[in-house]
């Protein structure tokens, strides 16, 4: 008996401690982007340094590509679909991202940054 | 027609820089068995382009068939490393271009001609258009005891070869000798040299994968208007110059955009290549479009 309260307990204890972790959780960052011919609205985002964020992209009219190389992040943007990006980002710095998905004739000049502050 | 390499110094002469590319040498049957000869590249004409960048946007191409047809030797073969012409949302524009290449390159000499699109050719109709003038974008041939493999990396506009052509590789790879002598043919570079400027296959690495256990592979690319030359363990990738305007080296400039004509220098950064086979090496001579 008294082992099991021990046990118990020790479960209890680290409940607890998780609980304590996930309220200490900054608040998630949430940034919608719309990718168009051949511009992403917002091009240019601003994210906190250790802050989870999510990268919400639609593409009203083709298929688009976000990459974004240098924060190791990508995906396909479907029209019709919301393509969600989560990271954390861990550096500071302004980080060039491109579409990667030949879209058209103005396609390589597509592209924007992310700044991390 | 075989070529010395006292003559092919001579070619290169003219205003080439050469690059010795050397193959693994050792107890290596097929290095014995293969002729010498030499092919052209040619790469990034994108016709239809019009801007600064290019003055001269109809009359460079011109120019550069004329440096080949000068050739004191013709070359055994040319090869067009994809974006023939400059993208257009408009289909019919798209095919008009590409009958304007066709028919430019008609006063070539040499009718011995290998073509494979670009993106800008192929990304967005599936290459349908580039299929109705040049036929299929991925094929092999064997020319001198060298098996040329030509991949299409930009039919699917996610920059991808995909998993079928992957299969048509792999199985076509079966029947090579893992002493083979191999060169790949293709638009974007298959490692990834700079994703920042979409300068890679998305799935690349599964090609190089598969030619790995090739101990003579050799690749030749466009896409980044420039020379280059890197390794990925034993594999060569070259890339030759464009016909149409440069590109800075990567990462070199904020942007990913064409360098400014020089009217100093008209055509600097613009060239054409040969690449010379012989028993154990590639030489890789760089040519401008205009001496200079």
């Amino acid at each position: 008996m008294k082992r099991r309260a021990f046990v118990l307990g020790g479960i209890g204890a680290a409940l607890s401690g998780a609980g304590a972790w996930a309220l200490a959780q900054p608040k998630e960052q949430v940034v919608k982007i719309v990718a168009r011919k051949f511009t992403f609205l917002p091009n240019t985002v601003t994210l906190k340094k250790g802050v989870p964020a999510v990268l919400e992209f639609t593409a009203p009219e083709v298929v688009m590509g976000f990459n974004a190389p240098d924060l190791k992040i990508r995906a396909d943007i479907v029209p019709g679909e919301v393509a969600r990006v989560r990271f954390t980002p861990d550096k500071a710095g302004t980080f060039d991202y491109v579409c990667d998905i030949f879209c058209g004739d103005g396609h390589e000049r597509m592209g924007g940054k992310i700044r991390v502050i | 027609m075989s070529v010395d390499r006292r003559q092919f110094l001579k070619l290169a002469g003219l205003g080439g820089v050469v690059f010795a590319s050397g193959l693994a040498r050792g107890a290596d049957p097929y290095a014995s068995a293969a002729d010498e000869f030499f092919f052209v590249q040619l790469s990034d004409t994108h016709i239809g382009f019009q801007g600064a960048p290019n003055p001269d946007p109809l009359g460079t191409l011109p120019k550069a068939i004329a440096a080949v047809n000068a050739l004191e030797t013709q070359p055994d073969f040319i090869v067009f490393t994809g974006d023939l012409t400059h993208t257009t949302d408009d289909p019919k524009e798209r095919r008009r271009r590409l009958a304007q290449f066709k028919d430019m390159i008609g006063a070539f000499k040499n009718r011995n001609i290998r073509f494979m699109p670009g993106e800008h050719d192929g990304s967005l109709d599936r290459s349908d258009a580039f299929k109705e003038s040049f036929g299929e974008t991925h094929y092999t041939f064997d020319h001198k005891g060298v098996h040329f493999i030509v991949l299409d990396n930009v039919s699917d506009p996610r920059a991808m070869v995909g998993e079928q052509q992957l299969d048509w590789m792999r199985q076509d790879l079966a029947k090579q000798d893992k002493n083979a002598r191999i060169v790949v043919l293709t638009h974007r570079p298959l490692f990834p040299l700079y994703p920042q400027w979409d300068w890679a296959t998305r799935d690349g690495d599964k090609a190089i994968e598969l030619l790995m256990p090739y101990r003579n592979v050799t690749v030749f690319y466009g896409h980044i208007h420039q020379e280059h030359h890197f390794k990925t363990a034993h594999i060569e990738h070259h890339a030759a110059k464009g016909l149409m305007f440069p590109l800075p080296a990567p990462g070199a400039a904020p942007k990913r955009e064409p360098l400014k004509w020089d009217p100093e220098h008209p055509y600097r950064g613009l060239g054409f290549r040969e690449v010379e086979a012989e028993k154990d090496e590639y030489k890789l001579a760089e040519f401008p479009v205009v001496k200079a």
